[in-house]
């Protein structure tokens, strides 16, 4: 876990390296290559790289016209502007003519730090699930954003990708296998007593950078002889319901973990799973509790929004009660 | 097509318009019939597009920016034989491909699904730069209302394609002056549209609408514009072709009844007799 990467600079080196690959790979920005890291596929593919300017929801309906003629086209700007400001163009220019866009949007969450609630977008994922045929991933580490953008640059259809401004730790090895729409089971949590299989304790499902912090939530209740099953649900849509409704019946208690708002995000997607099966189980909800962000370090909002690992782990234990 | 044959075509759209809307029950007549010459010529005359290979390589697009204007770019579609003409009493009906606002992946010859508005001149641009970065010969059109400027992203889109020297982009401004709650004036002044989109950095002429040969001359003149997209400023008038239609703001979004059927169809034969 020594190694540490902000999911953004994982997305424009890859994206930068897809340039070589993918012949039809048209990249968009609206003045922010520097920060959301396209700059390194606009440094390398200059004829393929087009600013919008300050302009996004022209942006996303340009994406859209490339999509049309055959482009796979990516389009990035912070999250707020992209799922925020372009959300009506991204739904009727890109979702329901179903065109290969991937929005990939930087600086989501209160991690974006300093400037404060208007630049905190809490909000995206759970906007970006309402769209039919939209697949929404959210990956955890430098490592699987990677992965994860391959995986969707070379499937055909409309993407949401969420990318965070603050270096987190890697977890995943370049040679691990992710699929989108299948969430990744990071720790499986289940022990044996006397000879006897058990199943954990309890899941958390966890999403984007909330990941590395579940995982810091399972070793400190494993000190504490609490055995958690950790799940990393980077695909948010479609979810991967069938692990859910596997970790509902075999530990009988969630509780998910996003960095965004819980009205709507992986909290509310996962307890719909939940709530239409006959499975008993609780499930308790870590994100931004219906409030806007404000400026501070990311560890301070981390700590202010109830998004850290000892957050977690006190939720787990609210339900173990 | 010659000039009367085209004027011909537009008759038989507008005829088209009428019947698709009254068997509808619902829908915009007004801007259709604003707008059903430019759409006659384009298709019957300027743009190179083939109905038995819709998606061919290097052809013209028409985008339908005011995509209220469905029936008019149905009417056009089925007329040049993309679908049955059949189809066009299907309009607005449950199951049918020809919803309210065009939808691309459920009608031949529709290239963006669009509704909402501004939204279709942003993807116009996003075809364009593609047609550039394709070294395409086909040319991308695009039709606007005079309201639909009201709209942000039409000047976003604007910039955008001047900013990146789009000389195979042509758009179309139905400039009838009306929109929902009244005169353009009353609502949001968008006047003067030649200069503010000279401003942007785009050609720009202003034609008569419904003069057909205007209509053409206006394109082949735009087609030779090298390094600038243009724009081409259509008087025209809301509802046209039906005379109680003419001007009236109540004619944007409703559909005419059986008496208002028969003789909004009466005046269209009357005009093709007039052309004889």
């Amino acid at each position: 876990m020594a190694d540490k990467i902000a999911t953004r600079q994982a997305y424009g080196e890859e994206l930068a390296a897809l340039g070589a690959t993918e012949p039809d790979l048209v990249v968009l920005d609206a003045d922010l290559s520097g920060s959301t890291m396209t700059k390194y596929f606009k440094a390398a593919y200059p004829d393929r790289f087009f600013n919008a300017g300050i302009a996004e929801q022209n942006m996303v309906a340009m994406a859209a016209g490339l999509a049309a003629s055959g482009k796979t086209a990516v389009c990035s700007t912070f999250a707020m502007f992209a799922s925020g400001r372009a959300f009506e163009i991204i739904r009727n220019a890109i979702g329901y003519p179903h065109l290969n866009v991937k929005v990939c949007a930087t600086h989501a969450g209160v991690t974006v730090g300093e400037d404060g609630a208007s630049h905190q977008c809490v909000e995206d994922l759970a906007l970006m699930r309402t769209i039919p045929g939209m697949t929404v991933i959210n990956p955890a580490d430098g490592v699987s954003a990677k992965l994860l953008l391959d995986a969707a640059v070379r499937m055909n259809g409309p993407v949401y990708m969420r990318f965070g401004r603050a270096s987190v730790p890697i977890f995943y090895k370049r040679s691990a296998k992710l699929t989108i729409g299948k969430a990744g089971v990071l720790r499986k949590g289940d022990y044996i007593v006397n000879g006897e299989k058990r199943f954990a304790d309890a899941t958390v499902i966890a999403t984007g950078i909330e990941v590395a912090e579940a995982l810091a939530a399972a070793e400190l209740l494993e000190k504490q002889g609490i055995h958690v099953r950790v799940l990393d649900m980077h695909t948010i849509k479609p979810l991967d319901a069938k692990a859910v409704l596997k970790a509902a019946k075999e530990t009988g208690r969630i509780v998910t973990a996003e960095e965004g708002t819980v009205l709507g995000g992986l909290g509310s997607a996962v307890s719909e799973v939940v709530a239409g099966s006959k499975e008993n189980c609780r499930v308790a909800m870590i994100g931004v509790q219906d409030r806007f962000g404000q400026s501070g370090k990311p560890a301070e909002l981390m700590e202010e929004y109830g998004l850290t690992a000892k957050h977690i782990a006190k939720a787990v234990k609210g339900l173990l009660k | 097509m010659n000039t009367k044959a085209l004027q011909r075509k537009a008759l038989d759209v507008r005829e088209d318009i009428v019947r698709m809307l009254s068997l509808a029950g619902s829908g915009h007549p007004g801007g259709s019939l604003s707008a059903a010459d430019i759409g006659t010529a384009l298709f019957f005359e300027v743009m190179d597009v083939d109905p038995n290979d819709p998606k061919k390589p290097d052809r013209d697009k028409f985008v339908l920016s005011k995509g209220h204007a469905a029936p008019l770019l149905y009417a056009c579609l089925a007329e040049k034989g993309f679908f049955p003409k059949e189809t066009l009493w299907t309009l607005r009906k449950m199951g049918s491909i020809l919803q309210g606002h065009p939808n691309m992946n459920e009608v031949p010859g529709v290239e963006m699904s669009t509704g909402s508005l501004g939204q279709g001149f942003g993807t116009a641009v996003g075809m364009a730069i593609a047609g550039k970065l394709d070294k395409s010969k086909g040319r991308v059109y695009a039709l606007l209302g005079d309201g639909e400027l009201q709209e942000g992203i039409v000047w976003e889109a604007a910039m955008a394609a001047a900013h990146h020297k789009l000389d195979n982009l042509t758009i179309f401004i139905d400039h009838n002056g009306l929109q929902i709650d009244g005169t353009n004036d009353e609502v949001m002044r968008v006047m003067p549209i030649d200069e503010k989109f000279r401003a942007f950095g785009w050609d720009v002429r202003v034609i008569d609408g419904h003069d057909m040969d205007a209509i053409l001359g206006a394109v082949k003149a735009a087609k030779k514009v090298k390094g600038r997209p243009q724009a081409i400023i259509a008087e025209t008038v809301k509802g046209k072709g039906v005379s109680y239609m003419e001007n009236a703001v109540g004619w944007h979004g409703k559909a005419p009844n059986a008496e208002q059927t028969k003789q909004a169809l009466e005046e269209l034969a009357a005009a093709r007799a007039a052309l004889k």
